[in-house]
């Protein structure tokens, strides 16, 4: 069985180092089961997150020779032979240990937004929606809150702007809420002040490392914004919305 | 010297273990009734296993066929339990699921929806109509996500990644529990008037699996110990369709909403086998032609379903047996073709994420080729028994709900069941655990008992030598899987059961290496404490039972066996401390229900 070695971070908190490993690798790994390898051959107590191993639970989210990536999705065969594989963790969150960073920052931003509020169901007790009115923001939630988008985005991992801005994972939310043909909710003045909609300066970064493929930039951020410019800086609607506020 | 004041120690009313659909949905219920509510998870909120469900949630609420009902999803229940099932948890889940599917949807589900504007429901193994609710293909991620994003805002305390040890007792009473942080690798007790487990099954300790790191039987084992009896171990879910290539994905599962939306299986002789597995129950309403097959997929609703939709036992055997009998895919799976069957678009549409793992894991373009499946251990029907009104285990205060709990599947689970049961009995167990804190006060605990399960688990790290936890998982995983795999037989279970004990010393002597801090060599060794016990469990229960039935197959007994039917195997710890294991005969169901269960469907349809 042919081998590979892997510069894994290793540490807690501020305090680490690469360290290379070297493991057996089978046709068709991916650098999850290389972790893997590692831990039982040679680490035991390696700090890893994963549950799944299928892309749909967003759990083994790290630093693949510094690309934001999931590991049980980034198969080896990806790179070249004797290319060493780097391994770290996510460079925008306080590192734990090893691969496993504090992401509890993300869990606080879903908790200050507005829930969901539906209108009352119809007479025969159903809902109803046609799917085209639903498309869109099923593509919003197929999230599975890995996280990578909020790892790469310029305002939190360059400026660490966590207090304005709550970050494109959380934009994608509140666009699934917005646009959700039952809610009621007015969340527009939030996503301008509360949420920091205007930080977003549209590099389509988040788009480009979401393993979902969702449209993150162009269809939940950028409506977004506008809906936030035709409220605040459209005279005509602002009149209208003043007169008849809801959206 | 261990003084309990020192420990960090938490109070609630009532403590949830477990933060799955059933979990999450038990904790909603707990607030939503006043209480002090607590929930710990294993791993992050939302990362449970339930967002591995892929096709749906069971809800007869006859959005597309409107002669569907509760007692047709009831019977088809039964028949796929092959009538081993606790019938009122069949009759409360029938029932309930639609209004928990509502509920969902106003908790922020978007369902996929009918040309009407209504929640859409497909075809899956042993439904007779289109019933399931889904989101393509990722209907548990949208549970999930929504029960997540409904949770955080009712008031419930949510500790992640925090793990359970053991639960404490007074006088035999639920009165707290202990458990530890996996991040910083110190010790948490919970003080608590009632416990409700929600902490899945323990396919984990087989080698071919769709289960996560999570599924080490925990629940289960800590109910044994605290003195709570455990339910029809021997039934064991092999899914039929898991990925088998290449090895690194090898059991990583293949939703049964392919079939669901027109998949075929066929062998290397490109032969449709599944009509040469009809069994008997099931051929006055299975077609035995391709012709009518394909008509029944065209929507013909005169033409009777495709064998390929028959319940999951059916078809895992048919596939295993394919295989022994050399006509198995190159990597020994079978196949299994969405390609030729259905549009591109609309294999992307409706089945998103198996386009995408396949073409992610396998390099194979599932609307180009055939993909190559076989069975993989899935879910475990058994589990910690309960009061089939309450959720209450005979351990006062402690209840189980969702894949931990016994009694809904009976025998062997149909698609689409488990969404469902999570939401109906999470919050039935909610509601009356709920009930019971209300009724009684926080009791003194017990401090040696604290100690001796901290000491227990310290002594992993701080012992000089002993086996590796990796390599004792290994060796759990290959016993189970070569001895008490999908098809069993007397000798190779008695084999496996004095392997199990064997591996039971070694485990005493188990050694982590390093310090407690977020140490997943420490945390294994915990679990696989855990998986031993629901190991020996369902070897012992294997061997007990004499018959093939549902999701447990004996060679030496190839067939259902009549008088089988009368019992239930219960296990529960001897006051020696061996696992012992008793017949548990069945009461007679309501005659209501009964005549349900064996109604012919043109009676229901019309009810």
């Amino acid at each position: 069985m042919p081998k590979r070695t892997f510069k894994v971070w290793r540490g807690e908190g501020d305090n680490g180092e690469f360290k290379d490993y070297t493991v057996n690798v089978d046709k068709g790994m991916v650098v999850l089961d290389a972790i893997h390898n590692i831990q039982a051959e040679h680490a035991g107590d390696l700090a890893v997150r994963w549950n799944c191993k299928a892309g749909k639970c967003g759990s083994c989210s790290v630093e693949i020779n510094g690309k934001p990536r999931l590991g049980c999705m980034t198969r080896l065969n990806e790179f070249d032979e004797n290319e060493t594989i780097t391994v770290e963790p996510l460079k925008s969150f306080p590192t734990i240990k090893d691969l496993v960073t504090d992401v509890s920052w993300n869990y606080t931003q879903n908790q200050r937004i507005k829930p969901f509020n539906p209108r009352p169901r119809e007479k025969d007790g159903n809902h109803y929606m046609m799917q085209r009115d639903v498309d869109r923001i099923q593509e919003f939630r197929k999230c599975i809150e890995c996280y990578l988008c909020q790892d790469v985005c310029h305002v939190i991992r360059e400026q660490n702007q966590k207090d304005k801005f709550v970050g494109p994972r959380f934009m994608l939310r509140l666009a699934s809420l917005e646009m959700h043909p039952l809610d009621q909710e007015d969340r527009i003045d939030d996503i301008k002040n509360k949420y920091g909609s205007g930080m977003c300066n549209i590099t389509r970064c988040c788009t480009d490392v979401c393993p979902e493929h969702i449209q993150i930039t162009d269809n939940s951020i950028i409506p977004l914004k506008e809906r936030v410019v035709d409220r605040y800086y459209d005279p005509v609607k602002r009149l209208f919305s003043k007169l008849f506020s809801k959206k | 010297m261990f003084d309990i004041k020192e420990l960090e120690t938490i109070e609630h009313d009532v403590l949830v273990v477990g933060a799955g659909g059933a979990g999450i949905r038990a904790a909603i219920e707990c607030a939503k009734r006043g209480m002090n509510t607590g929930m710990i998870s294993k791993s992050l909120l939302g990362k449970a296993h339930t967002v591995m469900a892929e096709g749906g949630m069971a809800a007869a609420l006859g959005n597309v066929d409107s002669r569907d009902n509760w007692k047709i999803h009831f019977r088809d229940t039964m028949r796929g339990g092959k009538f081993l099932n606790q019938w009122r948890m069949a009759e409360l889940h029938a029932r309930q699921a639609p209004d928990r599917v509502r509920e969902l949807e106003d908790m922020g589900a978007v369902f996929d929806r009918t040309k009407d504007g209504l929640i859409n429901q497909r075809n899956f193994g042993g439904h007779r109509y289109p019933r399931l609710a889904h989101v393509g293909d990722r209907t548990g991620l949208e549970m999930i996500r929504t029960l997540q994003d409904f949770c955080v805002h009712q008031g419930i305390a949510t500790h992640m990644e925090c793990i359970a040890l053991d639960v404490l007792t007074t006088n035999g009473a639920v009165n707290g529990l202990v458990a530890y942080w996996r991040d910083t690798g110190r010790f948490v007790l919970f003080k608590t008037k009632a416990i409700i487990f929600a902490t899945g099954g323990a396919g984990r300790a087989w080698s071919v699996t769709s289960n996560s790191w999570e599924y080490t039987g925990d629940g289960a084992a800590m109910a044994y110990r605290s003195g709570a009896e455990l339910m029809d171990l021997e039934f064991t879910q092999f899914h039929p369709t898991g990925m088998v290539w290449p090895p690194s994905v090898k059991g990583i599962l293949v939703t049964e909403g392919v079939r669901g939306e027109g998949g075929i299986l066929f062998n290397n002789k490109n032969e449709r086998f599944m009509f040469n597995y009809i069994p008997e129950k099931f051929a006055t309403e299975t077609a035995d032609t391709i012709e009518e097959s394909e008509k029944w997929f065209d929507g013909d609703n005169d033409a009777r379903r495709p064998p390929e939709l028959l319940t999951r036992d059916v078809v895992a055997r048919a596939i295993m047996n394919e295989v022994k009998e050399g006509r198995g895919s190159e990597h020994g799976g079978v196949y299994l073709d969405i390609a030729s069957r259905r549009p591109a678009d609309y294999i992307k549409k409706k089945l998103p994420s198996m386009y995408h793992q396949f073409k992610e894991l396998a390099e194979v373009d599932i609307t180009a080729d055939a993909m190559e499946v076989g069975p993989t251990l899935h879910y475990f029907m058994g589990g910690i028994r309960v009061n089939h009104d309450t959720q209450q285990t005979n351990v006062p205060g402690l209840f189980a709900c969702g894949e931990c709990a016994a009694g809904l599947h009976g025998a062997n689970r149909l698609g689409g069941n488990s969404l469902s049961d999570l939401l109906v009995f999470g919050k039935l167990a909610g509601e009356h655990a709920s009930d019971y804190a209300s009724k009684n006060q926080f009791k003194e605990i017990n401090s040696q008992a604290v100690e001796s399960i901290i000491r227990k688990n310290t002594n992993i790290l701080n012992r000089e030598d002993g086996p590796n936890p990796y390599a004792l998982n290994k060796k759990i995983q290959s016993v189970m899987n070569n001895h008490v795999g999908i098809v069993r037989e007397e000798n190779e279970l008695k084999e496996g059961i004095a392997k199990l004990n064997s591996l039971k010393e070694e485990i005493k002597n188990v050694k982590a290496d390093s310090a407690s801090q977020y140490n997943p060599g420490w945390n294994l060794a915990i679990d696989i404490n855990n998986m031993i016990v629901a190991c020996e469990a369902v070897a012992k229960s294997a061997l007990e039972r004499k018959e093939s039935r549902g999701g447990h197959t004996r060679i030496d007994f190839p067939d259902e066996n009549k008088e089988c039917l009368d019992f239930n195997l219960v296990i529960k710890k001897d006051d020696d401390g061996s696992m012992h294991v008793r017949k548990e005969p069945r009461k007679q169901p309501p005659d209501e229900l009964s005549s349900i269960a064996y109604a012919t469907l043109e009676e229901l349809e019309n009810a």
